[in-house]
């Protein structure tokens, strides 16, 4: 079986000592992140990433640490969305809505272990899934000419800049700030510099890791500024962690179903974990009824988005490999080191670099097991961190930041650009304007020019070669259906408010 | 706990401040990030000459990436000039960028090019069930329909992917260049998957980028454009005996500054020879799909000027500069 040999040569790359211990390193310092208020996935890996150039790296052992601070991130969110009622990163936000009611109920080890479980199920299934289904993606990708690819980059910004807001205009807004970044530097069909205002510095365009790292990182630090650094203090106390059988096993199709929703959420373009936490815990909410109590501290409410957004993180691996397309905010920080690593995700991956791609999902398995055994026996660690201060904290995040993206450019002028984007991102949220569609904005807005730029080379400027397949068709539909849909569902669906006591 | 954190976070920042160390010792700037064409040309020469003996100390390798490698070109005309410990990667999109004033006005003169050692042979490929079986088949093709035919390549519009085959029609008397179809994609296997998927007929890249296909019996490589066949691929014609005298490879070299001395420039060129003449870089080259291309000295600098002027002129035919 292919699979099976594949998978054999992927555990005796991941297998070897050092990438384990990269593995078992990147799950710890992932599950610090995701437990951290404000630090999420994205922008966990963004700051991590300089990291792996200045250790020298090579490409596997880069992309195995970063995969597994993602996992990690996954699993690390939902402590202090548990203990704290603050989502650790975006997808934790629906676990805030019944783990912090049971915590509250004194039920805050069981509320970590039944999470913890289910972010492993949850993962674990989307890896298998990986496994199985990306390679029949591959081969898909013959089939992707620039209409194609023109069509399934505009699904992207529109299924996410749908769901990241709650409001069109603004994620739309963001989009087009993104897409007018990405316009700065060498125009790839005529060679010509376009705003770039006669500086060689912006030749190249803005490099996407000083747009992550300034809307993220810089920018979190100066919220903290404005806050005065208020410190983070533990809301609820927890006492000894026993593990809940009974509730595992009761919720068991609850996992799995939530799994499910999960990774399609995850596979699809742009829609990435938060969607898959939300769809599962919707999705299992209008199951269980009236009656099933969600929101005042079932299991299954605290189950049900921790599966999905972890198995939505394997899910959005998939597009990521195969098409290079990232499937969530996260996978498109990793897809900006994968191209600095001089790897090309795409329908080749799987054949030209199998010991990148084989060894990254053994070491998914792997980080998954290593997870688990940290986030149930040891979760008493993690929640010690909680405590380390802001003003303790941040300085060293800022610290990582700026020595990490000069350690990447050798340039004074990345650093400058990077406070800049910090404070465009501060402007931003303040204005609650999502920046994850800024962010996808930069990295896809050039590809997406360039796709449509090819496909009028080749049609001789005709506009109906955008249509000509039915790919293409479906994905406009697809592109437009995400844009317009959550105008309506939000309507009938209504969020639930978050709780706020 | 805090306390390890803390640890954690400090010795990450500490390993990335420390690790650029400040050796004074030769250097060789890799004008992009790390992992590409350039820096592989400035680690692999820079180890061979340390471990042969040419150097008494390791050569440091500083990575400055920006501006398609306007950033370090400006770097050594303008701060370096008189820097005789100073070696600089560059490829032939160093001299088609400086051909088409990419870099903000320099020019090559501005830089010595002290020697190549090494090439990725250019390559026409066509996929495996096409009907072009020659390269005078895709010729005749294009002549009689420049629109029937398009062609993807690696590099972006202008770049030497595109020059390639442009380079192949004015030998054959073919004038109006700019009805040619062409699109520049990320990199040669993406152009292939274009290629391979039908939605262009013609593929233009170098060797290295097309082996892994033509094993996998996807494609057909029409020519190679190199003055003899390429050993180890023997079954593949070149250009020149089919007809189209056009060698255009993408070699793999280095530029020192201006401002050196003769006897500097001299041993730097004596050095590069000496990699070139080695087993270490004749393994470098077969691992990473690279012909025996070695120019060194002034038989180099001259080769370098010829192709600056050729596509130059080239570029303002097909209005790339004006």
């Amino acid at each position: 079986m292919d699979i099976m040999s594949n998978l054999a040569l992927g555990f005796s790359i991941a297998l070897s000592p050092y990438t384990l211990m990269l593995a078992v390193i990147g799950c710890f310092l992932g599950t610090i992140i995701g437990a951290l208020p404000g630090l999420g996935p994205s922008n966990g890996v963004a700051i991590l990433i300089p990291l792996t150039f200045s250790l020298g790296l090579d490409a596997t052992s880069a992309l195995v640490l970063m995969t597994a601070v993602y996992y990690g991130a996954m699993y690390g969110g939902r402590i202090s969305s548990i203990l704290l009622n603050i989502p650790g990163d975006e997808p934790a936000l629906m676990t805030t809505l019944d783990g912090y009611p049971m915590a509250k109920a004194g039920r805050a080890g069981d509320a970590l272990v039944l999470s913890g479980v289910a972010s492993f199920v949850g993962a674990f299934l989307a890896t298998i899934g990986l496994m199985l289904l990306a390679p029949m993606l591959a081969r898909v990708a013959f089939l992707f000419g620039p209409a194609e690819y023109f069509a399934l980059y505009l699904l992207a910004f529109c299924t996410l800049g749908g769901m990241a807001s709650n409001n069109q205009a603004k994620a739309a807004l963001a989009s087009c700030l993104g897409l007018a970044i990405a316009m700065i530097g060498v125009d790839n069909n005529s060679g010509m510099p376009r705003l770039t205002g006669g500086s060689l510095h912006l030749m190249d365009g803005v490099d996407f890791l000083v747009a992550i790292v300034g809307l993220f990182a810089v920018a979190e630090v100066f919220f903290f500024i404005e806050s005065h650094g208020k410190s983070s203090s533990l809301g609820v106390k927890l006492e000894k962690v026993v593990i809940p059988w009974k509730d595992i096993f009761a919720c068991k199709w609850t996992m799995l179903r939530a799994s499910g929703v999960g990774f399609i959420a995850g596979i699809l373009p742009g829609a990435g974990a938060s969607l898959g936490s939300f769809l599962a815990y919707m999705s299992e909410k209008s199951i269980a009824g009236e009656k099933g109590g969600f929101g005042t501290g079932v299991p299954r409410g605290v189950t049900a988005p921790e599966a999905g957004n972890n198995a939505a993180a394997g899910g959005a691996l998939v597009p990521m490999l195969t098409l290079g397309v990232p499937g969530s905010g996260t996978t498109a920080v990793l897809l900006a080191l994968l191209m600095t690593l001089n790897i090309t995700p795409g329908p080749t991956l799987f054949t030209e670099r199998p010991e990148v791609v084989w060894g990254l999902i053994a070491s998914l398995l792997i980080a998954n097991f290593v997870l688990l055994l940290m986030n149930v026996p040891m979760v008493k660690i993690f929640v010690k961190v909680l405590s380390v201060p802001p003003w303790v904290l941040l300085p060293g995040v800022t610290m990582i930041s700026f020595v990490g993206i000069y350690s990447l450019s050798g340039s004074y002028f990345d650093l400058l650009l990077m406070i800049g984007f910090g404070m465009l991102g501060y402007v931003l949220r303040k204005l609650d304007i999502p920046t994850v569609p800024v962010i996808l904005g930069i990295l896809l807005g050039g590809h997406m020019e360039d796709a449509l730029r090819r496909a009028m080379v080749l049609s001789g400027g005709d506009a109906k070669y955008l249509f000509s397949s039915n790919i293409a068709i479906g994905l406009w539909i697809a592109a437009i259906a995400g844009f317009v849909a959550p105008m309506f569902l939000r309507n009938i669906l209504k969020k639930p408010p978050a709780v706020t006591d | 706990m805090k306390n390890r954190l803390i640890q954690t976070l400090c010795a990450g920042a500490m390993l990335a401040a420390t690790l650029p160390s400040t050796v004074s010792a030769a250097e060789c700037i890799a004008p992009a990030n790390p992992g590409g064409g350039w820096d592989f040309t400035c680690r692999q020469i820079g180890k061979i000459m340390f471990d042969i003996g040419a150097v008494d100390k390791p050569i440091q390798v500083t990575n400055m990436a920006g501006a398609g490698g306007g950033l370090a070109y400006g770097h050594v005309v303008n701060e370096r000039a008189d820097d005789a410990d100073l070696i600089v990667a560059a490829s032939s999109a160093t001299s088609t960028r400086l051909a088409q004033n990419a870099y903000a006005g320099m020019t090559a003169d501005q830089v010595r090019f002290v020697g190549a050692i090494g090439a990725d042979p250019g390559v026409v490929v066509v996929a495996a069930d096409s009907p072009f079986e020659s390269l005078g088949d895709l010729v005749e093709a294009m002549k009689a329909d420049p629109a029937s035919v398009a062609i993807a390549g690696g590099s972006a519009v202008g770049g030497f992917d595109h020059l390639k085959p442009l380079m192949i029609l004015q030998r054959a008397g073919f004038t109006d260049i700019t009805k040619v179809k062409y699109i520049g994609v990320d990199g040669g296997a993406d152009a292939i998957t274009q290629t391979v998927g039908g939605f262009t007929q013609v593929m233009s890249g170098d060797m290295s980028e097309v082996v892994g296909f033509l094993k996998a019996g996807d494609i057909k490589v029409l020519a190679v454009l190199t003055e003899d066949r390429v050993p180890g691929f023997d079954d593949i014609p070149t250009a020149k005996e089919q007809g189209f005298d056009v060698v255009a490879v993408n070699w793999r070299g280095l530029y020192v500054p201006k401002g050196i001395s003769d006897d500097q420039f001299a041993s730097w060129a004596d050095k590069l020879q000496q990699v070139a003449d080695s087993d270490e870089w004749k393994q470098a080259m077969a691992d990473n799909g690279l012909a025996p291309f070695t120019k060194v000295g002034d038989d180099f600098q001259n080769y370098v000027n010829g192709l600056v002027a050729e596509i130059n002129q080239m570029s303002k035919d097909i209005g790339v500069i004006q």
